[in-house]
């Protein structure tokens, strides 16, 4: 009886039976790794936004404190968003006529809110607070990273479970000086995690990978 | 269908398997839900082997048979190079007995892994520890009762009554029979130990399975698993096709209900009062129960169509030795 398939029907069935422990391996680790990726997370991609406000300039050549605009940080879960009136107190003073600031004087004009792009948000089920972190020594930059070096706004981090987790579960390793909470540019010291150690018990860090803790 | 239907989110089910995720965690291994997901992989993966394994001398009948080059390759493909020589009939009798072997246990893993789902839950009704073996003993007899009510209809129109003989149809009721038996000592054992245990919640479970609102489905289960099977004792009626066709199908009814009470009774009244409602299906639930018999028959008529519905290779020594005598 005339043969069905080639004689190459042989290796190719070897390698596809044998090596698909492989394939399946590889094929998870493609998803994985584009599930991770910037293209899926937006993590260093600058969102666009109505008016190209450069942290870069105000934070990083200004030295303008995170407080300035986002009020509410140390008091409230949520961190704020300037109203424009923040935006005029210098803007009605410098650059007054610049076109690239045109959308803010519109706005005080109008009396209409700037619809800025939320760069970092969490879903509705995760109860995030900005107060308790600040209160405890982590630094605005420890999550939101170099602001001062953007010209344009980005999300540092992909905000996953997983790297909340990271710092949750580890707190030593992140925690800094409460003092240096609102500095741009303190950079973790050679002996962190002892440090750290230190700081945890002395700012009573606890209860952090208690469900309940952020899933209220 | 209904592992991933009954998960409440189907489209999130792979969220139950241990796979790195975003979240940073594993999922609760303390919890059964967890532990019949390992049990039901591993009981589809074998089952699905098995079942593939067994097909694959007839497939390569079929793909020798073939009128056209798409059944010679589509069947060419899943015969998987078969040649019938001795060194591949002896690998499949062994791979048939290893699979065989591997099977039959964990049937009993299976469905006792899937009564934990109930058994580790305080609700009364379900923490008993008659479970495992009395849902081991409910999964066979409705098993033997669905074989049964599938095969009637399929030698009678299929004309395959020298396959199926009648022989094999009262072996089944007699399996049915004792399976039964053990069920009825399930319910007998859950209703003795709920009074004996003296705890006010699982005596009112009981009690309200029997005379609370759903008395008549608690009756009709006693009548349909119980009662009626027990017909089969009489050699006559053990021995007729349609009254068996008919007892198959009270004990299917049988067994839903049983899955019914076990569900909604205990779960309708358990321990806060201010809690307590009824359930009534709604049209989803019924579309949804009833779509799933369409897809089963579905699924089952295109395997008649295109797969050999007894095992011609089986068949091909049976009736060599049968001409012999």
């Amino acid at each position: 009886m005339a043969q069905i398939f080639r004689h190459s029907t042989n290796l190719i069935s070897r390698l596809s039976i044998y090596g698909s422990a492989f394939i399946i391996a590889a094929l998870g680790y493609v998803v994985y790794a584009v599930s991770g990726s910037s293209y899926m997370t937006d993590v260093n991609v600058a969102r666009d936004q109505p008016v190209p406000f450069s942290h870069k300039h105000h934070v990083g050549e200004l030295g303008v404190d995170c407080r300035y605009c986002h009020t509410s940080v140390e008091e409230s879960s949520f961190a704020g968003l300037p109203p424009t009136q923040t935006c005029m107190t210098c803007h009605s003073q410098i650059w007054t006529k610049a076109p690239i600031l045109e959308p803010v004087r519109a706005s005080y004009r109008d009396d209409k809110s700037i619809e800025w792009t939320r760069v970092n948000a969490l879903p509705d089920f995760v109860y995030f607070n900005h107060s308790i972190h600040v209160a405890k020594g982590v630094g605005c930059t420890t999550c939101h990273g170099p602001m001062q070096e953007m010209p344009l706004t980005w999300a540092a981090n992909t905000l996953q479970m997983s790297w909340c987790l990271g710092c949750h579960r580890e707190p030593e390793k992140y925690v800094r000086p409460k003092e240096y909470v609102f500095s741009v540019t303190y950079e973790a010291p050679a002996n962190q995690v002892e440090l750290g150690r230190k700081l945890v018990k002395e700012y009573k860090i606890r209860s952090l990978t208690d469900c309940s803790t952020c899933h209220r | 269908m209904f592992p991933l239907l009954h998960m409440g989110r189907p489209w999130l089910a792979y969220w139950m398997f241990p796979y790195p995720n975003t979240m940073g965690t594993w999922p609760q291994f303390r919890s059964p839900l967890v532990w019949d997901v390992f049990a039901v992989s591993t009981y589809a993966t074998v089952s699905l082997l098995f079942w593939f394994v067994g097909l694959i001398p007839d497939l390569a009948t079929l793909r020798d048979r073939a009128r056209s080059r798409i059944k010679q390759v589509l069947y060419g493909i899943l015969a998987m190079g078969w040649r019938g020589s001795a060194v591949h009939w002896h690998r499949y009798e062994m791979a048939s007995l290893l699979l065989a072997g591997l099977a039959t246990p964990l049937v009993v893993s299976v469905h006792t892994v899937v009564s934990f789902d109930f058994a580790a839950a305080v609700v009364p009704g379900w923490h008993t520890t008659i479970f495992p073996p009395y849902f081991v003993a409910g999964a066979i007899y409705s098993g033997f009762a669905m074989v049964m009510t599938l095969s009637i209809p399929i030698r009678k129109f299929y004309g395959l009554e020298d396959f199926i003989t009648m022989r094999h149809l009262e072996n089944m009721a007699k399996v049915m029979l004792a399976t039964g038996l053990i069920v009825a000592y399930g319910y007998m054992m859950e209703t003795f130990t709920a009074f004996y245990s003296g705890n006010t919640y699982e005596r009112f479970a009981f009690v309200n399975r029997m005379t609370g609102p759903y008395w008549m489905t608690y009756w009709s289960l006693i009548l349909c698993n119980i009662a009626i099977p027990q017909l089969m004792w009489i050699k006559k009626i053990r021995t007729t096709v349609w009254s068996l066709f008919v007892i198959s199908l009270i004990v299917n009814v049988g067994m839903w209900l049983e899955r019914f009470v076990i569900v909604v009774v205990s779960l309708h009244r358990d321990f806060l009062p201010s809690s307590w409602g009824m359930y009534y299906p709604t049209r989803w639930d019924w579309m949804t129960f009833i779509g799933s018999i369409g897809l089963f028959l579905t699924l089952l008529f295109l395997f008649i169509r295109y797969l050999p519905v007894i095992s011609i290779s089986e068949m091909r020594v049976l009736v060599e030795e049968e001409e012999k005598k």
